[in-house]
């Protein structure tokens, strides 16, 4: 076992790292202020090929790995959460289950467009009545002659109102068990921006990663078209929540680099800092809490990227990326508290950066499936 | 039309410049970069590659761990890379650099060879026109701007108070400044086809027309009797007098500096 990065994957997290400093720090503080989508930064993410890093060439990706997008999710969000999530929404929840379950038409058509930058992605899963839970979910979907007619909203969607495809997912049938209990039966669809009956509600007033679009989806007797049933009717549920093992992964990248931003700012500042005559780096409290947050962040970074392997190389990786979202998460809510401590009241002005990242990583813990249910997926694993 | 494109791996200044005990830079210790005036001549190219569909060389002499530089340049988009690398070689100054990289150019087709103006860790500005003169080529210094028209390059070429439009037929050599241009970021999917690329190695043996007199620290005219980092200045001395005792001052001060 070799826990060093080949040179290749230095050279990716060479390059995410002077983009991140050079286009991604400077706009964060004002991203955050403004709440205003990054919109530049992400065109020259796409320019880049930051869109489509695990996808193979033949669909307009760079042809990486899932390790590299983990790494770029990373670095970004080592400067900005709310840049990091723009491309793991975008990477993990409308690419890859495009890319996974697609047909061969879907995937010319859409990957292609969102990986090479064109467009940008977003999933909608989330109701209003349906977060952890689910089957309580009320979107429909009706098949209508050669379209789907979908009626309803979802709620709390990331790249909501600048996002070009969505994935949709809907109820298309409810069936009865032996006992007579009625079960939603869920497919996923492809949905495009702009498509007749589909429009845009409240933007969501956030307490962090402030500049991500985060919007209500409405759809009122949205038509589309027959083909854009992605994978088979009925699989939708199974679809969504592989579909958010991905998005785990790269949600647990986020995570981490809210934290590892975090501590290297603690560590730039305890060292410039003085307190009765001397730096309070100095002082062993410091020193030690430094070095409690550092294990814990290499500890967050080696379950990131065993998750990241994992499903390079496994078909299933629920518990994989379940843990590597639960501990990274709750690193970057436990570092970043912590490190807004050791700046005092610094720590809790705007102009220094770990405000805003102590309130950006609240999120890490709660989207994308709340740690409480990543320990149900792991524990649910270890006591079947 | 074939461009070659010669880039150095330096010294990162950035986060201050460390020595050996003996004087000589501590290359280990310092995070090594390619040369911002190469990177900007390596931009220029790629930009003639998207009009024209060039075919961009990139070439390099130096140690074996100077094949980062060239994979990050094949990231950005370049087609080849060379790395000239021997230890006969070492410790070249700019004439026995410039007589190495001429030897290795000689192996290779080229409508136009950009260098960088200079490199960070020598500051000499010297191998660009060298090399021209070795392979007797027309050379057009310190390019701000470069322009291919037909069988010709226009280059806008920075002076101290205007710049010079030239316009030369090609073959020729062009020195590049880091304000020509800013270069573009690597792709990650570059990056990892930059590692599946093969990186051409030369020697000494592969070397044209070069005559072993001419090459490494042996081939080097340059002594160099002492380097160091640049010395802080003291924080000076402020007086507050009125002009006439001030001019009488200065006279003085620069009396006693024996500066006239």
């Amino acid at each position: 076992m070799d826990f060093t990065l080949d040179k290749k994957h230095e050279m990716a997290r060479s390059l995410f790292k002077e983009f991140a400093e050079t286009e991604v720090k400077p706009l964060a503080q004002e991203v955050d202020e403004t709440e205003v989508f990054p919109r530049e930064t992400v065109t020259k993410m796409q320019k880049y090929g930051f869109m489509g890093i695990p996808v193979p060439k033949e669909y307009g990706g760079q042809g990486c790995d899932p390790l590299t997008y983990v790494m770029c999710v990373e670095e970004l969000s080592k400067v900005c959460g709310t840049t990091g999530v723009i491309v793991s929404a975008h990477t993990s929840l409308c690419v890859d289950p495009i890319l996974t379950y697609g047909t061969e038409e879907q995937k010319q058509k859409y990957v292609r467009a969102l990986a090479t930058g064109e467009k940008l992605g977003a999933f909608a899963l989330t109701e209003p009545g349906a977060g952890t839970d689910a089957q309580g979910a009320q979107t429909k979907a009706v098949l209508d002659g050669d379209e789907w007619v979908l009626n309803g909203s979802k709620c709390f969607i990331t790249n909501g109102k600048e996002a070009d495809v969505y994935i949709v997912i809907a109820i298309t049938s409810v069936t009865e068990d032996k006992r007579g209990r009625k079960k939603k039966n869920f497919s996923a669809f492809i949905v495009d921006k702009g498509a007749p009956g589909f429009s845009f509600g409240t933007k969501e007033k956030k307490m962090g990663i402030r500049g991500s679009s985060t919007y209500e989806l409405i759809f009122e007797d949205c038509r589309i078209p027959k083909e854009n049933l992605l994978g088979p009717e009925g699989k939708g549920f199974p679809i969504a929540m592989h579909t958010l093992d991905g998005g785990r992964i790269g949600i647990a990248a986020q995570a981490l680099g809210i934290a590892e931003g975090a501590l290297e700012r603690a560590i730039a500042y305890t060292k410039e800092r003085k307190q009765f005559g001397r730096s309070i780096a100095q002082q062993q409290n410091t020193q030690f809490k430094i070095a409690d947050m550092a294990t814990r962040v290499e500890a967050a970074q080696l379950l990131v990227y065993k998750a990241a392997m994992a499903k390079a190389t496994q078909k299933v990786y629920s518990v994989e990326a379940a843990k590597a979202k639960l501990f990274a998460a709750e690193t970057a809510m436990a570092v970043t508290t912590e490190v807004v401590q050791l700046f005092g009241g610094y720590g809790y002005i705007r102009e220094y950066d770990v405000e805003r990242m102590m309130r950006d990583a609240k999120i890490t813990e709660i989207y994308e499936g709340t740690s409480e249910v990543q320990r149900m997926v792991i524990s649910g694993a270890l006591l079947k | 039309m074939k461009i070659v494109v010669c880039i150095k791996q330096v010294p990162d200044t950035k986060g201050g410049v460390k020595f050996n005990p003996d004087g000589t830079l501590d290359r280990a210790a310092m995070l090594a970069i390619m040369n911002p005036d190469d990177k900007a001549g390596l931009e220029a190219a790629l930009r003639i590659k998207d009009e024209t569909g060039a075919e961009v060389t990139v070439l390099t002499m130096g140690l074996p761990k100077a094949d980062d530089v060239l994979r990050e340049a094949l990231a950005m988009g370049a087609d080849n890379a060379i790395l000239v690398t021997d230890r006969v070689l070492g410790g070249a100054d700019t004439w026995a650099t410039s007589t190495t990289i001429a030897g290795a150019l000689r192996n290779i087709d080229y409508d136009l060879i950009i260098t960088g103006r200079q490199a960070i860790d020598g500051d000499t500005a010297q191998v660009g026109p060298q090399i021209a003169e070795h392979l007797g080529l027309p050379v057009i210094s310190y390019a701000e701007e470069i322009k291919v028209e037909g069988d010709s390059v226009v280059v806008k070429r920075q002076y101290e108070d205007r710049y010079h439009e030239i316009k030369a037929k090609m073959p020729c050599l062009i020195t590049a400044l880091s304000e020509l241009n800013v270069p573009r970021y690597m792709t990650p999917g570059g990056i990892f086809d930059a590692y599946e690329k093969e990186v051409t190695v030369w020697g000494r043996p592969d070397l044209k027309d070069v005559d072993d007199s001419n090459l490494g620290l042996k081939g080097s005219p340059t002594k160099i009797a002492k380097a160091s980092d640049k010395v802080r200045k003291g924080a000076g001395e402020k007086v507050n007098l009125d002009p006439t005792e001030s001019v009488s001052y200065l006279m003085d001060k620069l009396k006693e500096k024996h500066v006239i």
